[in-house]
């Protein structure tokens, strides 16, 4: 057996032990939990740079004609987001340690995060798509565990039936995606050398933008769609292509069902930092990276993807600049940030989304463990008008946060400079449009972080908690210290080029090298110069905008109340399901059950009360008449 | 006059005859079960009658009839104790075999 196997067995064996048994032994169950994950690191370094080969992959579903394997690809793309799901999950892991310790449930809560590393792993490790959806069922299960790990609130619960719904409604596209997939190419491998020869049999268009590349591909001999005559038409190509992302808007919390996202800052803060920021609401981004040589059969799939980015990312960004609960505010930044980097696929870029993703990873890790530390000084506040002046009494704590928003807004050399101005640089090659509202989104992003900043850590203490914080024990700051490391050197540390390369690798095995080349060079102008200065001008507001104020001095209501896309959701959605539902009770109580069953029943008493009335309680009458009957018998056998 | 099948079946007929009648119309519990007692004797008496005339050659069957009766007999008499015990309980429950005030079933 290969030792890569353990990457998927050591999480999953620690979930088991902590499900049956250890869940009553907190202490067990973390050893369990933190063991199985350092394996898992010690693999995925094993992996990353000892080179283990590939796992041979084994049957798990055959079907006439068509198999669909448990199998790893170990490329570029994966082994990158496998050393951050195993290295972040180490890290986070180790934090909660310190975080949960007070905690009851902590070997549940640790549960949880090994049915997520089992997962996790799984998805970035997939082969193909079922297996990938079979795992993307995971994370979301955890997801729900974990939001819901403080079940007995009612907003926790209610947060975690939410994040599951709005899950469950995307991966009804993602289905769709897959099968449409399996329907035209015969096979749901995402292996780059499946994938490749799918573009050999047509003739590429001519050069230009993106947008207008390939048009037509015949679908493969072996598949469903050939065999009953169905071409691969750009209509059905798109609808593969938008059902595939529609799995990423639900996991990615893109615009439509983004509202899962900020409500799942219910659950525990490392949980936040692992599940909702770092990695799992990355996996959509990974997908779309993973399934990108189908995502160029359809250009209009590629701007739908585009356009939905870059609305997710301008749009999370206004909404983050007046929100006030510390963690509320990463969420939204976190969505944005996601927005960037499915623009970014959008654009033609999976590097810089990879890349991107990376730097998110380390940075807005460290962001919401660093909240999470001042959440644990403070005695769980996280209203930022509640805190204030923290900066010298948990310095620690102050500086790492410092850390991880200057490489979250961009700031040279941070890594979040790097990821952004390549972002930024794809979304120009694609159209001035997308770069221009990414150069805001960059500039609200500086301003809501300074803005927090600012009124949480600077100026004066606020309320009496905010004068006496505790700093958080070491098990919690180490892996401060370790992310701020990270990011602050994430974006030199070659992680561009690996991807970059990765890319340069699928594109040039489907014959797509050349074409996609980006139309237009930004420049360093452009790249550089403006993001930078946005960043600053962004800084310098909100800075003299919010030193030394005791209340909100913007007061935009739409923006606080995120533009009212709860309330509209409860109204229509909401309103509309229970409408239906009502209108099925009055079906199934008036017609089904009144109606159909009791009507049966009154029929049946109904009879039974005419036939009474012939009974007299007579008994001679009773036997007179029996004679009667039998005369008549006899008459009628004997006599006919 | 020789007496043939015809005769005793007259017997019977009129045996069960009075039997029915009795059952139909007396009113006491205890003669309408006397009365079907008579009308199981009509039975009974056609039984020995057709055993003895239709069957007297036949060497393999001759008295299936005859002792066809005396079975009758034995669970008549069975069912003489437990009908009887029924009308002792029905009794001591309504204080009356009077059959029309034993109406019940009546809606």
């Amino acid at each position: 057996m290969d030792i890569a196997w353990f990457l998927l067995i050591a999480p999953l064996v620690a979930t088991i032990a902590i499900l049956l048994h250890l869940h009553r032994k907190p202490d067990m169950a973390i050893f369990a939990s933190v063991g199985s994950a350092s394996l898992c690191f010690l693999i995925a370094l094993a992996v990353a740079f000892g080179g283990i080969p590939e796992p041979a992959p084994f049957e798990w579903i055959s079907l006439p004609g068509w198999t669909v394997d448990i199998g790893m690809i170990f490329d570029p793309l994966s082994k990158g987001m496998l050393l951050i799901v195993t290295g972040i999950g180490l890290l986070i892991h180790i934090y909660s340690i310190g975080y949960m310790s007070h905690d009851p449930g902590r070997g549940r809560f640790f549960g949880g995060l090994s049915i997520f590393m089992f997962s996790m792993t799984g998805i970035v490790l997939a082969d193909n798509l079922i297996m990938l959806f079979l795992f993307w069922e995971g994370v979301g299960l955890s997801s729900y565990l974990l939001i819901g790990f403080w079940y007995e609130k009612e907003s926790a619960a209610q947060a975690a039936n939410k994040a599951f719904v709005c899950n469950r409604l995307a991966d009804f596209g993602f289905m769709v995606g897959i099968l449409t997939f399996w329907f035209l190419m015969g096979t749901v491998s995402v292996r780059p050398g499946v994938l490749a020869p799918l573009y050999k049999e047509n003739a590429l268009p001519q050069k230009g933008s993106i947008i207008n590349q390939v048009e037509i591909v015949t679908t493969q001999a072996d598949s469903y769609a050939s065999q009953h005559g169905v071409v691969a038409t750009p209509v059905l190509l798109t609808i593969m292509v938008v059902g595939l992302f529609l799995g990423c808007v639900g996991k990615s919390a893109m615009f439509p069902l983004h509202v899962w996202l900020p409500d799942a800052m219910e659950g525990p803060t490392p949980v936040s930092a692992l599940i909702h920021a770092a990695t799992m609401v990355a996996a959509g981004v990974y997908m779309l990276c993973r399934v990108y040589p189908l995502l160029l059969l359809s250009p209009a799939g590629l701007f739908i993807i585009a356009c939905i980015g870059c609305l997710t990312a301008i749009f999370a960004a206004l909404i983050a600049v007046q929100q006030n609960d510390i963690k509320r505010i990463l969420a939204y930044s976190t969505l944005s940030q996601l927005g960037y980097m499915v623009m970014a696929v959008g654009c033609g870029g999976p590097d810089a989304a990879m890349f991107h993703l990376t730097t998110h990873a380390f940075f807005k890790a460290l962001l919401f463990l660093a909240a999470g530390s001042v959440i644990h000084a403070l005695n769980d506040e996280q209203d930022i008008w509640k805190m204030g002046g923290l900066y010298n009494k948990i310095p620690l704590t102050f500086w790492t946060f410092a850390i991880g928003m200057l490489a979250l807004i961009g700031c040279p050399p941070f890594a979040g400079f790097f990821s952004k101005d390549y972002v930024l640089s794809i979304a120009y090659a694609y159209g001035p449009f997308f770069y221009l509202v990414g150069v805001i989104t960059a500039f609200l992003t500086a301003f809501y972080m300074t803005r927090l900043v600012v009124v949480a850590f600077l100026g004066k203490a606020r309320t009496p908690a905010a004068e006496h914080p505790h700093e958080s024990p070491r098990v919690m700051t180490i892996p401060l210290i370790i992310l701020s490391v990270l990011s602050f050197t994430g974006g030199f540390i070659g992680i561009k080029p690996v991807f970059h390369g990765w890319s340069v690798d699928v594109l040039a095995s489907t014959g797509l090298l050349g074409v996609t080349s980006p139309a237009a060079e930004p420049g360093i102008f452009l790249e550089m110069v403006v993001p930078a200065a946005v960043v600053a001008l962004g800084v310098i507001l909100a800075y003299f905008l919010y030193s030394d104020v005791a209340a909100d001095p913007l007061e935009i209501k739409i923006l606080a109340d995120k533009f009212y896309f709860d309330e509209f959701y409860d109204r229509s959605i909401v309103g509309g399901q229970q409408l239906a539902a009502r209108f099925l009770n009055w079906i199934d109580s008036w017609i089904l059950d009144g109606l159909i069953i009791r009507g049966a029943a009154y029929v049946s008493v109904g009879v039974g009360e005419l036939f009474r009335l012939l009974q007299t309680g007579s008994l001679q009458g009773y036997a007179f008449l029996f004679t009667l009957g039998s005369i008549v018998l006899i008459y009628f056998t004997l006599f006919h | 006059m020789d007496i043939t099948l015809n005769h005793y079946l007259a017997v019977a007929a009129i045996l069960f005859a009075i039997g029915l009648m009795g059952v139909i119309m007396r009113r006491n519990l205890l003669i309408i079960y006397m009365s079907l007692e008579m009308m199981l004797q009509a039975a009974n008496l056609t039984f020995v009658a057709f055993s003895r005339f239709n069957c007297a050659n036949d060497t393999n069957g001759a008295i299936d009839g005859q002792v066809f009766v005396f079975f009758v007999i034995t669970v008549a008499a069975a069912e003489v104790a437990v009908g009887l015990a029924l009308i002792v309980a029905l009794y001591r429950l309504k204080r009356t075999t009077q059959v029309q005030d034993l109406t019940t079933l009546k809606f």
